[in-house]
């Protein structure tokens, strides 16, 4: 048995306006505080007003929340009692509703405890909204929380079913002033998930589709969206790329540059999806070098995209040459080097970044799963930019 | 050969994770154990409790018990036996298990999940036990 899920979707110009139409008397609304500053939050509550549903602010999520931020956050729901919890911001304010909504019905948990198999139930007392304001995680339609154990320094990858969204809106609005750099790392992490949410051993047809349709997609408007931040086709399609992003990884899984790139990101706090996106090539070609399955997943890829047409091995080693210069086209960088990492700094990490590697599920759901030793090598390969040839 | 979940099928487990250099490595700092619980279902008329204790990369002992109060373990994994029969032979992953619901585990995830690697080598390891199914 397995399952696909995805929320209830209200999309395109004024999606907003939806709100008007849910069922509810309080908001808890979970966000940061520079979505306040930016003034969508008002957006939001305006609506809320509309239909004279009461609302209370969360606004304490930091970049990559921490599990005392999820803590503060269930502490503040539980005394607010409401029926719907929206996240609204980025991936981070996402996940953290989703932690935060599972604290409403179960004070006691430690977030880092939230099991998969276990029922919660919290929709006996509220309902989940997610508000992206960034085109990226596909948190919006995922059951999937990342959170960040700051002791450890390291990220938790958790899922339950439950946690997804039953709404998400995705308003233009939201993303229209998304500055170039966040346009670029949030673009990133979606062509991650759409690329190894079709090659993960978990995916089935259900999957393929939406990671298609989202990589082909995110070639095509990425770049629009990074140069004209006010092309709002541009924007709308890679809301709608990101949804399907999330679609296609959320119900199979992401891979091996998700693992290498949150290991990246844990210790040298950088934004998930410039770390994800920075380990894709070179993930790929590990892939393609040891497993004909994932390379022909590629070429498939590769050729729905109308980037090559050739042998499966031409088309997959074209395909991650693409990813690159679409990197190189919006500023991304194409190596750790290009982070500004210090490289004795990143070779003294090398041990904590391969065992974080190694137990991320996600290293597990792709058909070549690399040992310590080849870990090793990529993450040395990547430092210096070097093609993987292993 | 030995039936599933026997003590007799429990020592070659026992032994198939102690050959198992990936899990050693994986698993040098572990120290927990558990109960795989085989929930009635199928052949299984009665629940199955099988006591599992590893200890730094090593398994220190199985033992198959029919008081489940016997032990106190840290984790327990409970599902039934047309389940456990897919993870064991590899036809469905453990964690895919848990997230359809399949399969219960109970104790802190989060420990689990620092050890991703070690569990996937203890279901690889499985594989190496000849084993007689129950149905």
């Amino acid at each position: 048995m397995w399952t696909f899920s995805c929320p209830f979707i209200a999309y395109g110009d004024n999606a907003l306006e939806y709100i008007a139409q849910i069922q509810g008397k309080k908001a808890f609304i979970v966000t940061d505080k520079n979505i306040v500053k930016l003034g969508l939050v008002k957006l939001v509550t305006d609506q809320l007003d509309a239909v004279n549903i009461k609302w209370q602010i969360f606004d304490e999520v930091e970049p990559e929340p921490s599990l005392d931020t999820i803590k503060k956050g269930g502490v503040a729901v539980g005394g607010y009692q409401p029926d719907w919890v929206i996240g609204l911001g980025g991936g981070s304010c996402m996940d953290a509703a989703k932690a935060i909504i599972i604290l409403l019905v179960r004070p006691d948990l430690e977030p880092d405890c939230i099991m998969a198999s276990d029922t919660y139930n919290f929709r006996a007392k509220a309902r989940l909204m997610a508000i992206p304001t960034t085109s990226g995680t596909g948190s919006e339609a995922t059951s999937m929380i990342i959170l960040t154990d700051t002791k450890e320094q390291r990220k938790i990858s958790m899922m339950n079913l439950e946690c997804m969204p039953d709404v998400a809106i995705l308003d233009p609005v939201m993303v229209a002033g998304m500055p170039p750099q966040i346009t670029a790392d949030t673009g990133m992490d979606v062509l991650t998930h759409a690329i190894e949410g079709y090659v993960s051993t978990w995916g089935t047809s259900l999957t393929d589709g939406p990671g298609l349709i989202a990589t082909r997609k995110v070639f095509e408007y990425l770049p629009k969206a990074y140069k004209n931040e006010n092309d709002l086709e541009a924007r709308k399609e890679m809301q709608n790329a990101a949804v399907l992003g999330g679609m296609s990884f959320g119900n199979s899984m992401a891979g091996l540059g998700h693992s290498t790139g949150h290991a990246l990101g844990a210790i040298f706090h950088l934004p998930h999806g410039r770390t994800v996106g920075l380990f894709l090539p070179y993930t790929m070609e590990y892939l393609i070098n040891g497993s004909e399955e994932t390379t022909a997943k590629y070429a498939e890829i590769a050729r729905y995209c109308g980037i090559a047409s050739g042998s499966d091995k031409e088309c997959a080693k074209a395909l991650a040459a693409k990813i690159l210069a679409l990197a190189k086209e919006i500023g991304q960088p194409l190596s750790v080097k290009d982070c500004g990492i210090d490289k004795a700094k990143y070779e003294e990490s090398i041990p904590g970044l391969i065992d974080r590697a190694l137990n991320e599920a996600m290293t597990m759901t792709i058909s070549r799963i690399p040992e310590g030793e080849d870990l090793e090598k990529i993450f040395k390969y990547a430092y210096e930019g070097k093609s993987i040839d292993f | 050969m030995a039936k599933f979940m026997t003590q007799e099928w429990g020592e070659l487990y026992k032994e198939a994770i102690n050959n198992n250099k990936a899990y050693e490595e994986a698993a040098k700092t572990w120290e927990g154990d558990f109960y795989f619980v085989m929930e009635p279902g199928g052949p299984v008329k009665e629940p199955f409790y099988t006591y599992i204790d590893l200890y730094h990369g090593k398994c220190r002992k199985i033992e198959i018990v029919t008081d489940p109060s016997k032990y106190k373990p840290e984790f327990v994994m409970s599902a039934p036996y047309p389940v456990w029969k897919r993870i064991a032979t590899k036809e469905l992953d453990p964690i895919k298990s848990m997230i359809t619901r399949q399969a219960k585990l109970t104790g802190n995830m989060a420990k689990i999940m620092r050890y991703v690697k070690a569990a996937n080598e203890l279901t690889n390891s499985t594989t190496k036990v000849p084993t007689e199914w129950l149905d």
